[in-house]
């Protein structure tokens, strides 16, 4: 009877949840049972099978109690009076949001980044794990310029950053030449690559430069493996020298002719000025990347990127040569990674094929994304979250890219276009306050 | 010669079984335009379970082959298919008819998402199995080289065969592949005419990771021994061939297939083994730039 009132005030017919819960408990055994529930074992005679009944059940049950509440919010959501919910208003109001948080985020950030290897909490491992977290985002803006700004799709970027890396050990080692004289080369070398990559493939349709993309990340991938007399293949290349300090060494001893950075201005030695050196070395790298494709984007070829994203059928039709624009995006975006790549070989002074797997590129795509594409400062913060909150679960190492995984999908299905995703229109025809002709399409970018 | 028809035997049944894997890829990408990265680890969890499905059965004692076998062919379809029929329900259907890069990032992330789910439940190590189907017919016995054709390479071949002209049927025949070309040449008309989208896209998908179970059933009995790694390659690879052959089409899959296996055999055969990815990389590459549309693929004319 209790059931049959509850019934009636609220409208959530409680046989129709029980039902959904054990399909969906149904559906969590199929998946559990054989993988869950057995485990392979090595043993000395071969394989053998350990079952985990108890995991099996946890799973269900887990599952059968969350559809449950679910279905439970979900229907007492809508068996509540429908709220007016006014699309446009929301809009505008998110747009607002995301406008002054972008004006005001931004200078915040930078302020915090200038001065955080001087707080009190900074030691070694946070100035460390900024650093690491300084590359991704220095990655996620170059990769923004291609993804974000010209709509191509690459899912192989880890490979100019590959090439930059490369390219600044092997210059070392070979020629001899210091980290400021190869890295643009190095930033050259990424770009040559991407020209070379970018010219027969860029007017392939959007999801075959996907693949093909992704097939060159795996081929330099495969050749600095397998040539071993050059890049020493699996074993990587070590003793990559590091930067110095307008000539200054960040050592202990300085080599003859010259001075360590400690000798000269009268400090104490420690490890921690080479790190912040570092440190501050990616962020002006990083900021380069960011100012750089602020401004070319009011530049006509910045312009043409947008407008290519857009509707390439129309930038045809206008005159712009899209394959020559596409790769100036492709060979600009490959170019920075080729700079953060020389940082990262001199950052880590051992670099191998290891490091350049197709996750990074999936990671560094996935910043670009979440972080609502375009968007500079949307950038920034999921590779914080994303880099910096996986950081935290190194302890955990085994379920740390478990979760990465279930974050992406959750992430994207909770908000499609990312996490700053409203986007501003590079120009406007009707000033602020004017009524404008027809209703803008600002929100509507994305790859075409 | 005899060298040549051995590799031939040998990339014919590598081709196989990245056919099964290339038909997932070109049914998904026809019907809703995605790259359904997720399907190279589908393949990999359909592989896992052929492999503990074997262990399992050995222990209780079933022993004959064709029975155990088919129990295994069974067993890891239908678990395949419930992944595959999840996959989709969680990460994809939320995101339809959202922008393009959404469904496409929520494939990544259920890709790592299920790779490192395999590693955690099964261990990183690499599983091996004991040979189940031994054996085989061997030609020109005496010669310098005699070509050995082994049962195993038979069943995979005939099995594919067997999948394909089923699916093909499935296809053009029954109301469902109807209702699949429907879906894939008009979404919004085919809902208008009574088909009821959602569930055709859920059993595409569901079509899909059977045949990549079955794929990942005969890998795991053709190389013996698998790992949580094995599942983005020969996703990658499977996609390449889905591609190569003209994306959207069920024969070019298979062709794209066939054609991938053999490269990649014929090149570790004769040149070097270290690059035989790269071989098989460079031509799609070839292909896509002087045949963008895939060897069977149609021209796609874009409109404004």
């Amino acid at each position: 009877m209790m059931n049959q009132s509850n019934n009636n005030t609220s409208g959530i017919d409680f046989t129709a949840l029980l039902k959904e819960s054990g399909i969906a408990s149904l559906v969590a055994l199929g998946l559990a049972i054989v993988l869950v529930g057995f485990k392979t074992v090595d043993t000395p005679t071969g394989m053998d099978i350990a079952t985990r009944w108890v995991w099996v059940l946890v799973a269900v049950a887990s599952v059968f109690v969350g559809r449950m509440l679910f279905a439970f919010r979900r229907e007492s959501k809508a068996s509540r009076a429908p709220v007016h919910v006014d699309l446009e208003a929301k809009e505008k109001r998110s747009a607002i949001i995301v406008n002054r948080f972008s004006t005001i985020g931004g200078p915040i950030f930078i302020g915090f980044a200038l001065v955080l290897p001087f707080m009190p909490f900074a030691d070694r491992y946070v100035v460390d794990v900024a650093t690491y977290v300084l590359i991704y985002v220095m990655l996620g803006w170059g990769l923004n310029i291609v993804v974000g700004l010209a709509g191509l799709l690459d899912l192989g970027y880890v490979a100019f950053y590959a090439v930059g890396a490369y390219s600044y050990a092997l210059f070392a080692a070979y020629f001899d030449l210091s980290f400021w004289v190869c890295l643009p080369l190095a930033g050259l070398c990424a770009a040559g690559f991407g020209v070379l990559l970018g010219f027969p493939v860029l007017r392939l349709r959007g999801d075959y430069l996907a693949i093909v993309t992704l097939g060159f990340g795996e081929i330099i991938r495969v050749i600095l493996l397998n040539w071993y007399e050059f890049t020493g293949g699996p074993d990587g290349l070590s003793g990559i020298p590091r930067p110095s300090f307008f000539g200054l060494e960040l050592k202990r001893t300085a080599s003859d002719g010259s001075q360590t950075f400690a000798q000269f201005f009268n400090l104490d030695y420690s490890t921690m000025h080479r790190l912040i050196f570092l440190y501050y070395l990616i962020l002006i790298l990083a900021l380069l990347t960011n100012f750089f494709t602020i401004r070319i984007r009011k530049m006509p070829i910045g312009r043409a990127w947008e407008a290519l994203r857009e509707d390439e059928i129309a930038c045809r039709s206008l005159g712009i040569n899209p394959t020559n624009t596409k790769l100036t995006a492709f060979a600009l975006g490959a170019m920075f990674a080729g700079f953060a790549g020389s940082f990262f070989a001199t950052r880590q002074a051992f670099i191998s094929p290891e490091s350049f797997t197709f996750i990074e590129s999936a990671v560094i795509l996935a910043i670009v994304v979440l972080g609502g594409m375009g968007s500079q400062v949307g950038v920034a913060i999921a590779a914080v979250l994303l880099i910096g909150g996986t950081e935290l679960f190194r302890g955990l190492e085994e379920f740390r890219m478990l979760a990465f995984g279930g974050l992406m999908v959750a992430i994207m299905v909770w908000k499609p276009r990312g996490l700053l995703a409203h986007r501003e229109p590079t120009i406007k025809l009707h000033p602020d306050g004017a009524p404008p002709p027809m209703k803008q399409a600002a929100t509507e970018g994305g790859v075409k | 010669m005899e060298y040549f028809i051995q590799q031939l035997i040998n990339g014919v049944t590598l081709g196989s079984i990245y056919g099964l894997i290339a038909i997932g890829y070109t049914m998904v990408y026809g019907i809703i335009g995605m790259i359904n990265f997720a399907h190279g680890d589908i393949f990999l969890i359909g592989a896992f379970i052929s492999l503990i499905t074997f262990l399992v059965l050995g222990i209780i004692g079933i022993t004959w082959i064709p029975l155990a076998l088919l129990i295994v062919l069974l067993v890891s379809m239908i678990i395949a298919s419930i992944y595959g029929w999840t996959v989709e329900r969680l990460a994809y259907r939320p995101l339809r008819g959202s922008f393009r890069l959404a469904p496409l990032i929520s494939a990544i992330g259920m890709s790592i998402f299920l790779q490192n789910y395999v590693q955690l439940l099964q261990g990183a190590r690499v599983r091996p199995m004991q040979p189940v189907i031994s054996g085989g017919f061997t030609f020109l016995e005496g010669s310098a080289f005699s070509i050995t054709v082994s049962y195993l390479q038979i069943v995979i071949v005939l099995l594919t065969i067997i999948l394909m002209t089923a699916f093909a049927l499935i296809i053009s025949r029954t109301s469902l592949g109807r209702a699949q070309r429907g879906c894939e040449q008009d979404r919004t008309m085919s809902a208008l005419l009574g088909i009821n989208v959602d569930r055709t896209i859920s059993l595409t998908f569901v079509m899909g990771a059977a045949l990549a179970a079955v794929a990942g059933m005969l890998f795991v009995l053709y190389y013996g021994v698998i790992d949580f790694y094995i599942g983005f390659l020969a996703g990658v690879k499977a996609f390449t061939a889905a591609v190569l052959g003209g994306i959207g089409s069920l024969p070019g899959a298979m062709l794209g297939g066939l054609l991938i296996g053999l490269i990649e055999t014929y090149w570790s055969a004769y040149f070097s083994i270290e690059y035989k990815d790269v071989a098989a990389f460079a031509i799609l590459v070839l292909v896509l730039i002087f045949r963008p549309t895939g060897l069977l693929g149609k021209p796609e004319i874009e409109k404004v």
